[in-house]
């Protein structure tokens, strides 16, 4: 499966957070590094959208979409600090 | 931003053997920063629906935009959308999508592109729209392509480049590459000779197929460039 940047996912991303996240960061929670969420490895091929950090692989979130809910799995990520203003772009 | 909305495609014009240029118009389009992309989807009469990303290749241009496909023959959507759309057809957008991998008219540092393949598409906004504005900043894009009969806009670029704009096409698998172009690959001597010394600060953007920018963000950080003022992104094939 082909590995992408978390660039690649910003419409799904857009469509669940209501805000770009792109250039939004994340601190690991494995190696504490401070990424933009467009830089995360991302994997999108599966069943969901994996999206791990580019230096030490540590899964940072995790989204699976069912018919009718959509699960967000952030416990890789201590932060996710968003930039304002939220709504452009 | 998240919201879909119907374009009408206005031509689609085809580009190389492989690739069709698709013009769309988009009523209400909030506009795009040169480098994003928007996702596209198509919807079968049966409710099936398949969706896709595509950079966008225009520079910013009110309810327009520009889209370069290229054919990927084993592909779900590539085939339709390079052989079957029309002028007229509706599809569904969203977007524009990205704000990582965006050039800021405003930034006055020199920027350096870098493509391979298809990922020069969201550089070619980038230029277009530094030719539009006539920003006296300097931008050069270096363009790996297989073939010469595979350069998108091969005339257009050679038109961008001028004044504070270069253009360097290297072709991986052409033999007989002549100038303009040069034969091999994008690597640290090709970086080094087109791009700006490290002291120059410029911003790099580097797009391609996973394995051409993993090998170019090396190059250009080998050759002592901030890992923070190279912007990457990858594609591959999620279905075409």
């Amino acid at each position: 499966m082909d590995a992408l940047d978390g660039n690649a996912v910003a419409g799904t991303l857009a469509e669940l957070f209501g805000s770009d996240l792109t250039d939004a960061t994340t601190i690991c929670i494995g190696c504490g590094d401070h990424r933009p969420v467009g830089t995360l490895i991302a994997y999108v091929g599966g069943p969901g959208i994996v999206l791990r950090c580019r230096g030490c692989l540590t899964v940072q979130i995790q989204i699976v979409r069912t018919p009718r809910r959509v699960r967000i799995d952030l416990r890789g990520a201590r932060l996710l600090e968003l930039v304002v203003p939220t709504s452009q772009r | 931003m998240a919201a879909w909305r119907v374009a009408t495609v206005v031509e689609t014009v085809p580009e190389t053997v492989h690739a069709v240029t698709i013009r769309l118009e988009v009523p209400d389009w909030p506009g795009h920063i040169a480098g994003q992309h928007l996702d596209l989807r198509l919807t079968a009469e049966d409710g099936y629906s398949a969706q896709r990303s595509y950079s966008i290749a225009s520079a910013p241009d009110g309810e327009r935009i520009d889209l370069d496909v290229v054919r990927l023959d084993d592909g779900e959507v590539s085939p339709y959308l390079t052989t079957d759309l029309e002028a007229g057809d509706l599809v569904e957008v969203r977007g524009p999508l990205g704000g990582y991998f965006t050039w800021e008219p405003a930034d006055p540092r020199p920027t350096l592109l870098v493509g391979g393949g298809s990922g020069v598409v969201p550089l070619l906004a980038m230029l277009r729209h530094h030719a539009a504005l006539d920003r006296p900043s300097g931008m050069h894009l270096v363009y790996s392509a297989r073939t010469a009969g595979d350069v998108l806009h091969r005339d257009e670029l050679a038109a961008l480049a001028s004044g504070p704009r270069a253009v360097t096409v290297t072709l991986t698998r052409d033999a007989g590459a002549a100038p303009p172009f040069r034969r091999g690959r994008v690597d640290r001597t090709v970086l080094a000779e087109v791009g700006w010394p490290a002291d120059a600060a410029p911003r790099c953007f580097v797009c391609g197929p996973t394995p051409f920018v993993e090998a170019v963000a090396e190059a250009l950080v080998g050759l002592g460039h901030a890992p923070a003022d190279v912007r990457t992104e990858r594609f591959g094939p999620t279905g075409g």
